[in-house]
């Protein structure tokens, strides 16, 4: 669309550019300020670039984690009650080796971060961008070294008096258990690739057998709920009711014509949910660290309404304590501070908790 | 009045005025009831003979168990009132008997609803476009509505000029409008290994089909001014907590990718990235970030958290595959599926979707007997590229026991695996990327479930 001669000097090139561009759209957009960049151009790549300068330490990595990480993903990281756990399954061998032997023995019962993730910088960045988890990019450039170190320790990469900077970034690199785990080389990336699985459209005749390999357990039947209520009440077909065990009679008998025919004329319509308490801590993922009656990370909704029972000073005391975060009432596990919640929000969360979270 | 009566004419012209105006809105708002009619037969008297049918409905209605339906032999309220008037409803709701059909959450699928998975009832949708109010939902930190007065669009890195661009500086360039599907990588995860869920909106509804609108990133990507030479990938970011990146080839980015604002002729909806997304034609969702916020132009991959951690295909020999994009092409049959009961046996109009991420649908077939024996299905038009295509095929069920199938085939010519024939590469730790042909059994009660055949 345009060119810019090397001929012309740096400064004046930038110039001549823009006043190209200006050619092509004039006065839509505007040229970025230093700052402007510098403010979102957060990304930090596997060869470093977008590194802040900057360091952090095991211990310092320590105390931040146990105030505002622990409470999602455990005390030592291993946690799978709300993520899928960080650390775990990687061991000295893979250290060196560069490969987790866990990803090929399937010992592991689950694949953790630490076994998958070949880059520190994958760590670093995505600590730096998105966490913690209700406050996304509040965390000090030293604490995201600091915390990516100490989940380094954590999984037995680096020792406890170490201290993780731009400057060691490279050599750390060259400890992570997984580095050597990932290929490029298959034609799932571009559009064009080489598909890796060839089949044939045989259209009669076929060879295979039309065997049933796997069938839905029984058990599982009902778990998404109800399936006639997922279903239009009208058309070529209805939806199971899956709260009843399948039926074995045969269709297109007369009673079952009826019976379909009734159906079809008594829609049921779903009355709008009421903003409840409950609907509001399902929304705020309140659920995913307390149960209604049974502890999580947090303790059991029941429980709490039992404590505070005849206590006048509850509602100020909850809202206070979910407002701000709190720690050691129920335990070692802090609760982080949820200041995302709106005030009404959390006093109707509270009064529902208090009234004993039904 | 009176003498407008007496004249001949089979039609009577209602007199000027001949309700009050309070009259009038009170009707416009609530309808006719019998006073509100007690009012019409005193205003106008011609008016109010076409109203006196009330005792003849009575008989209708005493009739109908013995004559015939009732729901014909007896007038119904809409037919005997005065309906809505126009923008009741200003912008539409869908019927108040339609609540059945809503995305839904796979129970027990993640422990965060604010990082999970909403899905599309493919089971009840016809066509190829989703509505905007069911286009699933995948959100890795919750979502946001976002101000678009105050939203902004940043082009950096390997650019002459990194440039700011507001919404109405981004709406004011040449635009285009696309169907595209958009499919989450994770589409089909939980049958990987064994059958996982009841139904079709469980198995395939992180898949949805929409017309967007927006400017080519090409257009943004020379406005900026990339560096030709050494621009060999972008990376997209979101303004969500979750910051969520990708990295994409620059010549898919300069190829049909598009910086959106439009779906289905109205603006993004919050959950799908109002006020701006990227649509990635071909690509897994993940890639399509939604609240863009940034293109970095650069000359490496990023390896960030979705393309180092998640997103990335376990391989039997313990390595991963990382930047797996592709979705490859796939068809699932919607109508008979699993959790539907067909009523009787008879004539049925076996439909479907398929869809691929590497061109248009070239063909798609049916069998009706697990595998055995296949039959093509009529393809409904438009066929396009990259796009989902909607495929019918008559049958007629006596009543015994079938497997039904559906198996896509693309303009590259690749052919829609069978799982066996996926995991025989593939093994059975991989999460994503399952286009595997999907088995639904149907029962002699009518019943349709999910199972495995190969």
């Amino acid at each position: 669309m345009f060119r810019c001669t090397k001929a012309i000097a740096a400064l004046s090139l930038s110039f001549a550019c823009a006043s190209t561009i200006a050619q092509g759209y004039p006065n839509i957009g505007r040229v970025a300020t230093d700052k402007e960049v510098a403010a979102w151009d957060i990304d930090v790549r596997p060869d470093f670039k977008g590194l802040p300068k900057g360091s952090g330490s095991v211990t310092k990595g320590m105390e931040v984690w146990e105030s505002k990480c622990a409470s999602c993903h455990g005390t030592f990281g291993e946690s799978n009650e709300v993520f899928t756990p960080i650390v775990g399954g990687t061991t000295k061998e893979d250290v060196k080796a560069g490969k987790v032997a866990a990803l090929t023995d399937n010992k592991q019962p689950q694949r953790t971060t630490l076994m998958k993730v070949p880059t520190v910088s994958t760590l670093w960045d995505y600590i730096n961008r998105a966490m913690p988890w209700t406050a996304p990019k509040s965390l000090t450039t030293e604490e995201v070294y600091a915390v990516t170190a100490y989940i380094l320790n954590m999984a037995e990469v680096l020792p406890d008096d170490f201290v993780l900077s731009n400057e060691n970034m490279a050599e750390v690199q060259k400890r992570m258990p997984n580095r050597n785990g990932m290929t490029t080389n298959h034609g799932m990336w571009a559009l064009k690739g080489k598909a890796d699985v060839q089949s044939v459209a045989c259209m009669k005749d076929c060879k295979g057998e039309t065997k049933i390999r796997s069938e839905l357990p029984d058990s599982a039947r009902n778990v998404h709920g109800d399936l006639s209520q997922q279903n239009r009440s009208f058309g070529p077909v209805r939806g199971v009711d899956t709260s009843k065990p399948p039926s074995t009679e045969p269709v297109g008998s007369q009673v079952r014509r009826d019976a379909v025919a009734n159906a079809s004329q008594q829609v049921k319509v779903a009355a709008p949910a009421a903003k409840d308490g409950a609907a509001v801590a399902k929304q705020n993922a309140c659920m995913a660290c307390h149960g209604l009656t049974n502890k999580i990370v947090g303790p059991a909704f029941s429980d709490i309404a039992a404590k505070y029972k005849g206590d006048a000073s509850a509602v100020s005391r909850l809202t206070e304590r979910v407002k701000n975060g709190s720690s050691g009432a129920w335990g070692p596990v802090p609760m982080p501070s949820q200041a995302h919640l709106k005030p009404e929000d959390i006093g109707t969360v509270v009064k529902w908790i208090l009234a004993g979270a039904k | 009045m009176k003498d407008d009566v007496k004249k001949r004419g089979r039609i009577l012209r209602a007199p000027e005025n001949f309700l009050d105006a309070n009259l009038a809105l009170e009707i416009t708002e609530k309808g006719l009831n019998e006073e509100r009619r007690g009012f019409l037969r005193k205003s106008f008297l011609a008016a109010s003979a076409a109203l006196a049918s009330g005792s003849a409905l009575a008989q209708a209605a005493a009739s109908a168990a013995t004559d015939g339906d009732v729901n014909i032999l007896t007038l119904p309220e809409h037919s005997t009132t005065l309906g809505k008037p126009v923008a009741a409803n200003p912008y539409g709701v869908p019927s108040r008997f339609e609540t059945n059909l809503l995305r839904r959450e796979s129970p027990g699928l993640t422990r965060v609803n604010a990082a999970s998975v909403s899905f599309t009832p493919l089971q009840g949708l016809f066509g190829i476009i989703t509505p905007s109010g069911l286009h699933f939902e995948r959100h890795h930190q919750g979502w946001h509505d976002i101000d678009p007065g105050r939203h902004r669009f940043m082009v950096n890195g390997l650019v002459k000029n990194p440039k700011v661009y507001t919404m109405d500086d981004l709406m004011r360039l040449p635009s285009v409008s696309r169907i595209h599907f958009i499919e989450c990588g994770a589409n089909t995860a939980m049958e990987w290994g064994n059958v996982a869920v009841p139904a079709v909106q469980y198995s395939h509804g992180m898949l949805s089909c929409s017309e967007f609108t927006g400017v080519p990133l090409s257009v943004l990507l020379d406005d900026c001014g990339y560096d030709r030479k050494a621009a060999k990938f972008i990376l997209a970011e979101g303004a969500d907590g979750s910051g969520m990146t990708r990295t994409i080839a620059i010549e898919h980015a300069l190829d049909d990718v598009i910086v959106a604002w439009g779906m289905n002729g109205e603006m993004l909806r919050p959950e799908n990235g109002y006020p701006l997304r990227l649509v990635v034609p071909g690509v897994q969702g993940v890639s399509w970030v939604k609240w863009l916020r940034r293109i970095e132009v650069g000359d490496k991959p990023y390896a960030t958290k979705d393309e180092a951690i998640h997103y990335i295909d376990a391989m039997p020999n313990g390595s991963y595959r990382q930047y797996t994009s592709i979705q490859e092409c796939k068809s699932v049959i919607t109508t008979p599926s699993a959790g539907q009961r067909l009523l009787d046996k008879g004539f049925y109009n076996i439909t479907g979707l398929a869809w691929s991420g590497r061109g248009k649908i070239k063909r798609v077939d049916v069998s009706v007997d697990g595998g055995k024996n296949w039959r093509a299905a009529r393809l409904e038009t438009p066929v396009l590229s990259k796009c989902l295509t909607r495929f019918n095929i008559d049958w007629v069920w006596d009543g015994s026991p079938v497997v039904m199938q559906s198996r896509a085939v693309d303009e590259s010519g690749y052919v829609q695996p069978k799982i066996n024939e996926l995991r025989a590469v593939r093994g059975t730790k991989s999460i994503y990327h399952n286009n595997a042909i999907q088995s639904w059994k149907l029962d002699v009660s009518g019943e349709v479930s999910n199972v495995q055949v190969y």
